[in-house]
This record gives structure tokens, C-alpha cells and sequence, in this order.
């Protein structure tokens, strides 16, 4: 099975497809599996996982790879599934972002809100510049030697690159909407530190409200103060606004699947499929009557899921759902969990 | 069961005379999806844990009676667009009896 999403909903499927024996790979756009547990709240309680009166979203994703890992999932992250395509046999191609190919009998969609992507600033033109002088993302620091870049951003990431590149770029200019950043306080020491001896041009309660250049990007306008009377305009070579990540269905969206109120639509509870068979979708990312968007419901919709696609995969075979109380988890490491016999010893 | 009267005024402008409940531990963002004012994906997508900016509202009236901003929510504003000094995220405004008649506007969306 070929699962798309690596939160604690595709995590999970791979345990259920396991006991039956299938094999799993998952893929996920962010860098590690987890999904929204891991990315945006890993520090987090969740308090409505049954038996666990507590648990940190971080955690909870750690036992869940840890009890997937008896059924050896493999894991293609940082890429985007992009393109599916249905072949002659039945089964599915689903290409990546960075082209990576996968085949498999069945595709589930386990895909939450969608795929984290950078929030983009709104400014009306930005789409003109990218890759043509703006960056939201820094994948080769390098790039940027001897260029003049201006970053905007308060977190982290703004601050971590605006170090980082004022040793590489000919010019950092780090803009912020306000005096205050939110980042490590040894980051913003760091930047306040740089700002003093010039290695980063720092401008507070400012933003980049338009870019201009012929066809590459040529220089920024800065608003200072939410003032229109007040801009300035900056020659740079590079704008990258680091404004972190938000999750959009993205590519999905454009699949043929029936699509409601941002989510993929199933055929209610009965084993979650989409409206194109052997394509699966299971928590937050499908819709059907009744459906309640918690990591308990995915689960649910992970178990259930897993016996209508079993059944798609092999059709001759009959299954029977076995409890891993009796059968125990055999992974396809060789490694064997079972409940311990009791034996009790006869008393002469 | 007692409900107040709230104001919302949506993304196209429109406004909206809505009632929320006071005894059902509701936010402001949960009202507003309650009663669908704006599209299922661009409200709420972290579900309330101020942790996106999706139910950003500029706050019309009340605001000597709206909670303190957490580090948290100032946080995430921080990285918001289309900012204002009213601004506030709806997910952290619970629903009391004292904010009968207040009037928010949502924020534009940025996820399109």
C-alpha cells in the first residue's frame, strides 16, 4: 500500500495493513513523519487518545513509529506526491515533487489539512519573482555568496538564516514587523549582536510591501511603520520571507477526487474510499456525513480502510480479523509479540 | 442556556448577526465556523491552538473586555499578513456574557 501522509493517521495504517500482512510505504512533504503532531505542536498534550489520559503530540508519534516498526514501512519525506495515474493493471503510479516514482496496488490519502507549505507574504507581484530573486525556502546557502539578500520574518528561521548568511552574502537585511522577536533568545542576541557591528542590516517595524525589477528581482519597497508616506526602496539581489509553513491539499485537489468543503470526500463509513476505487482517503483529509476530524476517528477509518483493501489486493482470499491479544504482532523483521502463556505450576 | 448576540462581518464584507452560547466553552473561531461564515480549510486549521493565523479577526467593539494576548497568540500574529492593532486571533476569545453585541470583521484568508 502506498500511503500519502505520514501523520499519526498513515503512521497507524501501517500498523492495521501490517496484521494483514501489506506492506507499506509512505510518503510526506515534510522533511520527517508526524504530520501536524510533529510540525506544529509536538510540545502539546493531547488528551482524547484512548488509554492514554495524556500524551505529547511528539510522543504520541514516537510510539506510533515504534510500533509500526516490526512491518518495515519505508518512508520517501520531503517530497510532495504530485501526479497519480491509474495503469492498465489496476494499480497506481504516484510521482513526486522530486520525481520519485511509486507503484502500488492501492493509494491511501492520509493526508490531514494537506501538504506544509511556506506562507507566502501577500504581496501582489511575488508570484512574478519566484525563483527570479524570491525564495521562501533556503536549500543552498552558497547561492547567496556575494549577493544582497533581504529577509523578512520574526521566528526563527528568519533569524537563524539572517546569522547564517551574514557571513556568506555581501549584504543581509532582516526586515520585522515589530521590535520584538519571538525566536531562541540566543538567536536574537546573535542578530541584535551582527546588527551593531553592520554584518546584518536590521529594520524593525517594517515590511516589504512590493518588489520591482525587469525580469529578475532589482530591489524591495519597505513600509516603514504601516505608513504609505514612509517607504523606502532597497536594491537587493534576493528576497526570502520566512513566514513558517501552513497546509494547503495542493496537487491532491487536482486528482478527480471528489472534493467537499477543502476535504476528500468517501463513501461515509463503510471503508472509506474515494470516488475513484483503489484510492483511499482516512482522517482529517476525507469528508463524509458524521465525520469528526480527531486522530482517534483516523484510527478507526485506518482499521476499517485496511480490510477493504486487502480484499481489493486479494480478492480470492478470505480473511478473518484476528485480535493481536491471541494471534500477537509478527513482524516481517522475523520479530515476534505474543501474550505470555501463564503457566501455573501444580501444587503436590 | 444563554446565548449573546455577536457581529461577524466575513471575508466578503458581509455581515452576520449570529448568537453564541456562553455555557458551552465555545471561542469566537468556533462560533464563526459554526455557523459557516467562512469555507471549511481556511478557518481553524490548527484547530485552536493559536498555532495559525486562519481565524485572525479585527476586533470592532469590546476591547477593554477581551482577554490578555498570550505569548503564544502574539506569537502567531507575529508571522500573520494583513496585521492591524485591533487584530486578534478568534480561537483565543472565549464566549462570556460580557461580550454581548460585540462586532468583529475576519482578517483576509491567505490560503487562497
Amino acid at each position: 500500500m502506498l500511503i500519502i501522509g505520514a501523520g499519526p493517521t498513515g503512521l497507524f495504517a501501517v500498523f492495521e495493513a501490517g496484521l494483514l500482512k501489506l506492506k507499506c510505504h509512505l510518503i510526506d512533504a515534510l522533511p520527517q513523519p508526524g504530520g501536524q503532531c510533529s510540525e506544529i505542536y509536538p510540545k502539546k498534550p493531547i488528551y482524547d487518545i484512548p488509554g492514554f489520559p495524556e500524551v505529547l503530540a511528539g510522543d504520541l508519534v514516537n510510539n506510533l513509529m515504534e510500533q509500526i516498526k516490526p512491518f518495515e514501512p519505508g518512508f520517501t519525506l520531503g517530497e510532495r506526491a504530485e501526479t497519480i495515474e491509474k495503469l492498465e493493471d489496476g494499480s497506481f503510479v504516484v510521482i513526486t515533487s522530486r520525481g520519485t516514482k511509486h507503484n502500488a496496488p492501492v493509494v491511501v490519502i492520509a493526508g490531514g489539512l494537506g501538504s506544509f507549505e511556506p506562507r507566502k507574504p501577500p504581496i501582489t507581484n511575488i508570484a512574478n519573482y519566484e525563483d527570479k530573486g524570491v525564495a521562501y525556502i533556503i536549500r543552498e546557502p552558497e547561492f547567496y555568496r556575494g549577493k544582497k539578500v533581504v529577509i523578512a520574518g520574526g521566528g526563527d528561521s528568519a533569524l537563524d538564516w539572517s546569522i547564517f548568511l551574514s557571513d556568506i552574502a555581501e549584504e543581509v537585511t532582516l526586515v520585522h514587523r515589530r521590535n520584538d522577536f519571538r525566536g531562541a533568545l540566543d538567536s536574537v542576541e546573535k542578530v541584535s549582536e551582527l546588527s551593531k557591528i553592520g554584518k546584518i542590516n536590521l529594520v524593525t517595524e517594517a515590511e516589504v510591501v512590493g518588489l520591482q525589477g525587469e525580469d529578475h528581482l532589482e530591489s524591495v519597497v519597505i513600509r516603514h511603520k504601516g505608513e504609505a508616506s514612509d517607504e523606502e526602496i532597497k536594491e537587493t539581489d534576493y528576497f526570502i520571507p520566512l513566514f513558517g509553513l501552513s497546509p494547503k491539499l495542493g496537487p491532491i485537489a487536482n486528482w478527480g477526487l471528489e472534493i467537499e468543503k477543502n476535504a476528500i470526500k468517501v463513501d461515509n463509513s463503510y471503508d472509506y474510499q474515494t470516488n475513484i476505487p483503489g484510492i483511499y482517503a482516512i482522517g482529517d483529509v476525507n469528508t463524509y456525513r458524521g465525520k469528526l476530524k480527531l486522530i482517534l476517528c483516523g484510527f478507526h477509518e485506518a482499521a476499517i480502510m485496511c480490510q477493504s483493501a486487502y480484499q481489493r489486493i486479494f480478492p480470492d482470499k478470505k480473511y478473518v480479523m484476528k485480535y493481536t491479544t491471541v494471534s500477537g504482532v509478527n513482524g516481517f523483521d522475523g520479530s515476534k509479540k505474543e501474550a505470555k502463556r501463564e503457566v501455573v505450576k501444580s501444587i503436590n | 442556556m444563554s446565548d449573546i448576540k455577536i457581529t461577524v462581518i466575513d471575508r466578503e464584507g458581509e455581515a452576520h448577526v449570529v448568537e453564541a452560547p456562553t455555557d458551552m466553552n465555545m471561542n469566537l473561531m468556533e462560533v464563526i465556523r459554526l455557523h459557516e461564515l467562512a469555507p471549511e480549510g481556511t478557518i481553524g486549521i490548527c484547530g485552536g491552538m493559536a498555532m495559525c493565523a486562519s481565524c485572525q479577526c479585527y476586533m470592532l467593539t469590546h476591547d477593554h473586555l477581551l482577554p490578555e494576548m498570550t505569548y503564544e497568540e502574539e506569537d502567531m500574529l507575529d508571522q500573520a499578513f494583513f496585521v492591524k492593532d485591533n487584530s486578534r486571533l478568534s480561537c483565543q476569545i472565549p464566549i462570556t456574557n460580557e461580550l454581548e453585541g460585540l462586532e468583529v470583521k475576519m482578517a483576509p484568508s491567505n490560503e487562497e
